[in-house]
């Protein structure tokens, strides 16, 4: 579930200095289009998705070649950095906990009454079946500190009119080279995301649904997640339900909280 | 005609000696070079069967088609079904299921939290039925220290990692994995020993455990990614893997379902074509070797027999034979000789390659960085070829010398016969 919201955030340093001159410039680009930057939509989607905590209860459904199993999990978010779930069913997952914290993850399964810190190439691994890898899930840095973004037009997505925001990476070793986002002009809600590798070639896709207004914010409420690479109909994710700003304490996101 | 020839050549030792050695020599490198290739060759690729890919192996459609990637959530189910008709349709070989698998190894320390972490390369195998399945993969050499599992939930891991996780035996750890259905698997094992393999890949990460256990861990019920097949008593032979796996494959050609059975021979999996295709070969690529190099050898000999035979040869021109009489006889003789250099190599030959097949070739040390699967000694392999192999080149290498040298006998001028005699 965090993913989600990581996916939508955006940097909110203010403009000056360097940034400002960068601004500037990707102003000059976006002008002849009468565009906005691509900064300004995003932090528009940061403004109006993000909040202090989150607590939400949400049904995951993979689809594998076999057959299709479907999770409930509640999560509890705070800020970009703490989160923690906790499997609720079925029952071969129920009890199974996760805990990150900055860029560290722990999962708690109770069949072996252990708790194991993800690390090295499991984190490339995918969180519990689905299509979405520990990776994608730890990736909190806000995206305009990983990449440079620019309006390079407008699309219409599910009778909304789109905001289609190119990202390019500014940094090394990063997982997806490139991203294509489509953001609603009116709600500014992302409602696809393409993520491309260096080469060009697209490895996931989310889909958002189910836009609804959740405490005066504009809120998706659903997502499919796919894993272009693989086969099958990919993650879809449905919250059932949200809470935004609400206290959370601090023990859920204590190591001793996942036995 | 051919006693007579025979008493010529062993009172004239200048003529048979050398020759003789030449050929045995030759044979004798034939027949060992026959047997130590097709030992090595054959070796290492039993070593890939028993370990890796069977003499035939049966999986899914779609798993033979990622196999590299393990896929274990497109792995066989109802593979005890399975199993019986395997062995209903081929009930002079034995099956084996396995279920190979990666992931990560956590160990805990004493509050149970991760204390060291390793990834594994694991494969579940029948260990606690029978011993089995630790003999055809030859295990019991490479067991470094505790024991082999007596019970369910215990495991061997390589002993590089086992030292790099700072494990002690009796040590519980547990596999992090994808279970069949995608989901998650953690399952807690206990160390009951430590492997060392001599190969890198292995040595890194290998871990093995009761194919039940695997079974319970990956929520792979009545489930195996593989069935390998093994002829009884028997090294690979690929015509009849290739008419076996087509017999099989017939039965289910109408099956559309990508989960259908699928069974490959040894020779299309693992890039061991090319290993096959070179130990079918090989024979025929160390006679032709052989019979150019002792031929060229052998017709510098006749060259100088020739020149030292000169004057018999001008004599038995002057008296009246002819020269394709003499050229006959020339052959007949090194025909002769052919024989018995090739019965002495091939004796010689034989006797060296039963000691290296015995004995075999300690090749663990200069082995280690291997990435390719392979037994640390090699042994020389004595077949019904390896005693007829070296009459090839023994008896066409001398007659062909013989057949090359002796072409001078018909340059050689009637009318100034008795002129060179005189001479």
């Amino acid at each position: 579930m965090q993913t989600m919201n990581q996916k939508i955030k955006s940097s909110n340093s203010p403009f000056g200095g360097w940034g400002a001159f960068f601004m500037l410039c990707i102003s000059m680009s976006g002008f002849a289009q009468n565009y906005p930057t691509g900064k300004t939509i995003l932090d528009k989607v940061d403004n109006n998705m993000s909040a202090k905590t989150r607590v939400l209860t949400a049904s995951m459904e993979v689809g594998t070649e076999r057959t299709k199993r479907t999770m409930v999990s509640k999560t509890y978010g705070e800020g970009d950095h703490k989160g923690y779930t906790e499997y609720l069913a079925p029952a071969r997952e129920k009890g199974t906990k996760m805990l990150k914290l900055e860029n560290q993850l722990w999962i708690y399964s109770p069949a072996t009454d252990r708790t194991i810190q993800i690390s090295g190439h499991m984190l490339r691994q995918s969180v519990m079946g689905s299509d979405m890898s520990y990776e994608d899930m730890m990736n909190d840095k806000p995206l305009l500190q990983q990449y440079k973004a620019e309006v390079t037009g407008t699309e219409t997505m599910d009778a909304r009119k789109c905001w289609v925001v190119t990202l390019t990476a500014i940094i090394p070793d990063i997982n997806y080279f490139s991203r294509k986002m489509w953001v609603d002009t009116e709600r500014f809600v992302p409602l696809k995301e393409d993520m491309f590798a260096k080469s060009g070639k697209l490895l996931k896709r989310i889909t958002f649904s189910n836009i609804q207004k959740v405490e005066g914010r504009w809120f998706p409420m659903a997502f499919l997640y796919k894993d272009m690479l693989k086969e099958g109909p990919g993650t879809k994710m449905t919250i059932q339900e949200i809470k935004l700003d609400t206290p959370i304490p601090a023990s859920y996101f204590n190591l001793g909280n996942l036995k | 005609m051919i006693r007579f020839l025979f008493k010529g050549l062993m009172r004239d030792k200048t003529r048979s000696l050398l020759p003789i050695i030449v050929v045995a020599l030759g044979v004798m490198m034939t027949v060992l070079l026959q047997s130590l290739l097709g030992g090595f060759l054959g070796e290492s690729i039993e070593s890939t069967a028993n370990f890796t890919t069977g003499h035939v192996k049966v999986m899914t459609r779609a798993y033979s088609l990622n196999s590299s990637q393990i896929p274990n959530d497109l792995a066989l189910i109802g593979v005890d079904t399975l199993k019986r008709s395997l062995q209903k349709q081929f009930p002079d070989m034995t099956w084996a299921e396995r279920i190979q698998f990666g992931g990560l190894l956590d160990a805990p320390d004493s509050t149970g939290h991760t204390r060291s972490q390793g990834n594994v390369m694991g494969m579940g195998i029948s260990l606690l039925k029978s011993d089995e399945e630790i003999t055809r993969i030859d295990l019991a050499p490479r067991l470094v220290s505790g024991k082999f599992p007596t019970k369910h939930g215990e495991i061997l891991l390589s002993d590089d990692l086992f030292h790099k996780m700072n494990l002690k035996l009796g040590d519980k750890v547990t596999l992090i994995s994808s279970g069949m259905y995608g989901d998650m698997a953690m399952y807690n094992y206990i160390v009951s020993g430590t492997l060392h393999f001599g190969i890198n890949v292995l040595d890194r990460g290998m871990m093995i455990a009761d194919i039940d256990d695997v079974r319970a861990a990956l929520n792979m019920e009545n489930a195996a990614g593989e069935i390998l097949g093994f002829f009884t008593g028997e090294r690979y032979e690929n015509k009849l893997a290739k008419e076996t796996a087509n017999s099989f494959n017939a039965r289910f050609a109408a099956n559309k379902d990508k989960f259908a059975p699928v069974m490959q021979p040894l020779a299309n999996m693992n890039d061991m074509g090319f290993l096959v295709a070179y130990s079918e070969s090989i024979q025929t690529f160390i006679i032709m070797i052989f019979i150019i190099a002792m031929a060229i050898v052998l017709w510098n000999a006749g060259l100088i027999g020739g020149l030292r035979r000169y004057g018999e040869f001008g004599l038995r021109l002057a008296i009246g034979e002819s020269k394709r009489e003499i050229y006959r006889t020339l052959i007949a003789e090194s025909f002769l000789i052919g024989i018995v250099g090739s019965v002495i190599g091939v004796i010689i030959g034989l006797l060296l390659s039963w000691y290296f097949q015995v004995v075999g070739i300690n090749f663990g040390d200069s082995m280690k960085g291997s990435t390719f699967l392979m037994p640390s000694v090699m042994r020389a392999h004595i077949n019904f070829t390896t005693f007829y192999i070296g009459f090839v080149p023994g008896i066409f290498s001398t007659v062909i010398g013989s057949a090359l040298a002796g072409i001078g006998i018909y340059k050689r001028q009637t009318a100034n016969l008795f002129k060179e005699l005189e001479g």
